[in-house]
């Protein structure tokens, strides 16, 4: 009776320790899948679907957001950073395809034009309250 | 007016400096076998890299283009068969006729992405160099038929 006891408690802590495995591994599984999920939708929002009118590869369900929505999660599954997987769809696809434009030549202007507005009215301003004074 | 109509409706990036980018794996329609790209673009001159399938309606008036780009040029032919069917594919070149040196699937259209691509038919004319020389979205027609054998023949 009692090595019987003793048994069926040997079973018990054995099955609390698969448990236990078990469902560590499960959380961790979930936890890396959902981790590459969330990155893969962060880059597919930042990206235009250039065969779409006004929509981004996440939102868009074409042949061709859909191919994207595919090589990202390969990218990624290969270990590449955002970065990497950005710049060089910008190679492929040009500057277009992201939503974030970055300096460049052909950008400059984007990106200097709010601040040269803010220095002449900044000018015209000062200009218009010294002459007051 | 006139000319907005005239305009090109898809971006597309400028080629000048474009070079593709070759170094994946790829698997062979007929012996599925499977290979790194780099090694189908060897040994010619100039390569006509076309994306078909054989549910796309234009890619079977493009055929007799490709065909006679096949006869006529010293272009390597490789073919991208993109999201079909093996069976469909193999009755698609028997009935409309292959063109192709070599043909690569793309079951899930990611390796066209690596071209830069957008769907089916798009065509690219590449260099010994991997450099894009030329690409053409949509069918082919007469007019860049005529441009694909200037550039190669020359």
């Amino acid at each position: 009776m009692r090595m019987f006891m003793k048994l069926k408690k040997l079973l018990t802590i054995k099955i609390l320790i698969i448990f236990i495995l078990i469902s560590f591994n499960l959380k961790n599984i979930a936890m890396a899948s959902t981790f590459s999920e969330e990155q893969t939708i962060n880059i597919t929002k930042n990206l235009r679907c250039l065969i779409c009118q006004g929509q981004t590869i996440h939102e868009s369900n074409s042949d061709f957001a859909e191919s994207m929505k595919k090589y990202i999660k390969g990218q990624l599954e290969n270990g590449k950073t955002d970065e990497e997987i950005f710049s060089s769809l910008v190679e492929k696809y040009g500057q277009w395809i992201v939503y974030d434009p970055g300096i460049s030549r052909n950008t400059l202007l984007l990106w200097a034009l709010p601040l040269l507005l803010f220095l002449i009215g900044g000018a015209i301003i000062a200009k218009k309250i010294f002459r007051k004074i | 007016m006139k000319f907005a109509l005239q305009k090109e409706k898809i971006y597309s990036p400028k080629m000048s400096e474009n070079q593709i980018f070759t170094d994946f794996q790829v698997v062979g329609l007929i012996e599925e076998k499977q290979i790194n790209f780099n090694e189908a673009l060897t040994g010619k001159n100039f390569y006509l890299i076309n994306i078909w399938s054989s549910w796309c309606e234009p890619c079977k008036d493009e055929s007799e283009y490709l065909l006679e780009l096949k006869k006529n040029t010293p272009v390597m032919m490789i073919g991208i068969n993109y999201k079909d069917k093996k069976k469909n594919a193999l009755n698609f070149l028997k009935l409309y006729g292959d063109p192709f040196d070599q043909i690569f699937i793309d079951k899930q259209g990611t390796i066209s992405i690596n071209f830069g691509a957008y769907g089916v038919p798009e065509t690219f004319l590449v260099n010994e160099d991997n450099k894009v020389l030329k690409k053409y979205i949509g069918p082919l027609n007469d007019e860049d038929v005529y441009e694909i054998k200037k550039i190669t023949n020359n």
